[in-house]
């Protein structure tokens, strides 16, 4: 069922092909609080094809993390139809559903949801361990996985002992350490400094050439304009979806000076994450 | 070999929250040792009880004057018991010993008292199992030549003598001058006729005839019981009709009249007192269920109380790939493995607490700890860990992984 043909390496001619990995039709999420119904999704059909790399963005409250977890089988819809590589997820058992999360999706929480008291190196472990991935194997990919986030050296720490950024990045490294196809970012690095979110950056960029298919929620105006494809929700709609037409940028050009335009930094909390002027396309559609 | 994964996973978890381990802990160890030791108290005492029966001989057959219908006169006599000890004619009956007994002021330079004196024969010793602490209980010549010799009980003896050796010294039974020539042993039990321990024995017809000057029926002396000892406990009901039979006969007493005396046995009496100690176990054990209960209810609430804190955890595990049998094996370990310990550890306490319990002296009797109740407690203290541990557990797995994830 699963094919990764599309996870072609650098070497490979394309990294995007035109294999659709997720294709959501109709999806509508309706949270009935008291008398009044929130419609956090309200009609939404997005197609995403193997190797693309997706920025979410949108106000808070726009649906971005609802979205998110339906594409994460976190959650059910309420109405909708949801297809990964072909099969219809409503017709998933509960058990089928628990695999594709754990060896074909990698989570990254807005809220990063770790273990508490409980160390790095095992939080990481936590997906192997249901993978059935022996434990001598477990532990070296954790290893792996860490250093990967520069987080090698706090592996015997708890959430409690990290920093804000050092436990987003544990809940990084805990959703690539399976190898995922496709890995799911709710504001990766909201918590983090321009340093460490530009290392994070560097990091999806190379997991983007390698063919892995991400989607990322951002208020980052870099990792927006990292990404190939912009998607902009508003009260749980699709407002745009623009494809910029540009190769994706490594992070290193940009960090070069490439673009005065864009303001410097990621423009955190409530903002309204602003356009791409050099594109001259518009990420907004006028309201 | 999945089982041993969840096993390090369970034994992750706890340790991760050893607090929450401690307290799931607390109550199982709590629960169990308080069943333990409270059935235990209930099964010593009884245990001790039955002993102390049987240590008389079950098969004792006890003959009283007086029947049921109230005549006043004892028609019971040393005759009555002359006949009975015929072996040939009855040799179910194995032993028969006489006793009658009213009570005398004792006195030796000084110290006085008053006691209840049994006159009875030699074979009184071996039918009871009388156990000697100094001397000895007089013989069948010493009856038959109506000596005035006294066995004393333990107490009778330290009231008197106080620490001074009592054998082949001389104590005043009313007037009478008599010689001791022996100290029973310590019994400390209480019988139905008061404590061995206060008796005092000489050969009967020193006591029916000089201390007493007992009541004649028929011209032989009465007596007040006869204690006799059945060959075989299979025997015991056939030995109660030839008994019976008699003794109605010597009476002369007619198809109509009622016995004017009474046979108890000894096997009613262990009935009776093992009915009382199963009551004693059970009002015990209901004691120690209640704690259990407590104990249950703790580790319900401490289980609740990190009930958000668990559904998180499984939101998150789910979200990472778990099964939802995964999920409940990992519980289900987790639970198991408490409650054993837990329950190990009560049991452990248990023990403790019975062997302290008997390094008391005044502890008149040993808690005993049966292994069913070993078994009881280790079912429930598992029961309770299995349903407060994984009904959450049960909850949290119907619900999607964010809606875990969010729970409050
Ligand atoms: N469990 C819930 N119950 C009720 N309403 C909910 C629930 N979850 C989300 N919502 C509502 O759905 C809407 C979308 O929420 P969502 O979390 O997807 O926003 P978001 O775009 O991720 O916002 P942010 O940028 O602040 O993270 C909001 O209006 C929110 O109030
Ligand atoms: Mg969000």
């Amino acid at each position: 069922m699963m094919n990764t043909n599309g996870r072609n390496g650098r070497n490979g001619q394309t990294i995007e092909q035109s294999i659709p990995v997720i294709e959501i039709a109709n999806m509508t999420k309706i949270y009935q609080m008291g008398e009044t119904a929130v419609h956090a999704l309200n009609d939404i059909s997005l197609t995403i094809n193997e190797g693309e790399y997706v920025a979410i963005i949108g106000t808070s409250g726009s649906g971005k993390s609802t979205l998110m977890n339906m594409i994460g089988l976190l959650d059910n819809p309420t109405s909708g139809s949801y297809r990964i590589r072909g099969t219809e997820t409503s017709e998933l058992s509960q058990s089928q559903m628990a695999d594709l999360r754990n060896k074909e999706i990698g989570f990254v929480f807005q809220r990063f949801n770790l273990l508490p008291r409980t160390n790095a190196r095992r939080q990481v472990e936590l997906p192997l361990f249901y993978a059935g991935t022996p434990g001598g194997k477990a532990v070296q990919m954790a290893r792996e996985a860490l250093a990967k986030v520069k987080l090698d050296d706090r592996a015997d720490h708890r959430p409690d002992e990290l920093s804000g950024g050092q436990q987003q990045r544990v809940a990084i490294a805990r959703a690539l350490v399976n190898n995922p196809s496709i890995l799911l970012a709710d504001e990766p690095t909201g918590a983090l400094d321009s340093k460490t979110g530009d290392e994070v950056m560097g990091l999806f960029y190379d997991l983007h050439q390698q063919g892995m298919t991400l989607i990322v929620v951002t208020h980052d105006n870099d990792i927006a304009r990292q990404a190939k494809r912009i998607v902009t929700l508003r009260d749980g709609k699709i407002i745009s979806d623009e494809r910029n037409g540009h190769t994706v940028l490594h992070p290193a050009e940009w960090a070069r000076g490439g673009d005065e335009l864009v303001t410097n930094g990621p423009v955190k909390g409530e903002a309204i994450a602003i356009s791409l002027p050099k594109e001259g396309e518009r990420v907004y559609e006028s309201a | 070999m999945r089982a041993l994964r969840y096993f390090s996973v369970a034994v992750d978890s706890i340790v991760a929250h050893k607090m929450r381990a401690v307290l799931t802990m607390l109550g199982i160890i709590i629960g169990v040792a308080a069943v333990l030791s409270t059935m235990g108290i209930g099964s010593g005492a009884a245990a001790s009880i039955t002993e102390s029966i049987e240590s008389s001989g079950t098969n004792l057959l006890t003959v009283s004057a007086g029947g049921g219908g109230g005549s006043s006169a004892s028609t019971l006599t040393i005759a009555d018991a002359t006949a009975l000890a015929n072996s040939k004619a009855f040799p179910d009956l194995a032993l028969v010993a006489p006793q009658y007994s009213e009570s005398a002021t004792l006195t030796q330079s000084g110290e006085e008292g008053t006691y209840q004196v049994v006159g009875t024969t030699a074979t009184y010793a071996d039918v009871t199992s009388l156990d000697m602490a100094s001397g000895a209980f007089f013989t069948t010549e010493q009856v038959e030549n109506n000596e005035r010799v006294v066995t004393l009980g333990w107490n009778v003896a330290s009231d008197l003598f106080g620490s001074a050796e009592p054998v082949g010294q001389t104590v005043r039974i009313n007037t009478n001058l008599f010689e001791v020539i022996g100290v029973l042993e310590e019994v400390g039990t209480v019988s139905r006729s008061g404590s061995i321990d206060d008796l005092v024995y000489v050969p009967i017809e020193v006591a029916q005839g000089l201390l007493f000057n007992a009541d004649r029926y028929r011209g032989s002396y009465t007596v007040s019981t006869i204690s006799i000892q059945v060959a075989s406990s299979e025997r015991i009901d056939a030995a109660e009709l030839q008994i019976e039979q008699v003794l109605r006969l010597r009476h002369g007493l007619g198809a109509d009249d009622e016995n004017d005396f009474t046979i108890s046995n000894q096997a009613d009496i262990l009935e009776m007192a093992s009915e009382v100690s199963g009551t004693l176990t059970v009002l015990l054990g209901g004691i120690g269920a209640i704690s259990l209960l407590v104990g249950g209810i703790g580790i319900m609430n401490i289980m609740l109380v990190s009930v958000t804190e668990r559904t998180r955890e499984i939101g998150l595990r789910k979200a990472v790939g778990a099964h939802n049998s995964d999920i409940l094996l990992q519980f289900l370990v987790e639970a198991l493995l408490l409650t054993t310990m837990g329950g190990l550890v009560g049991i452990g306490l248990s023990y403790g607490v019975a062997f302290i319990a008997g390094a008391i002296p005044a502890m008149t009797f040993n808690i005993v700890i049966e292994p069913w109740t070993l078994t009881l407690a280790m079912g429930v203290s598992a029961a309770s860990g299995l349903l407060f541990g994984l009904y959450p557990a049960m909850r949290a797995t119907q619900l999607d992984p964010i809606e875990a994830l969010r729970y409050e």
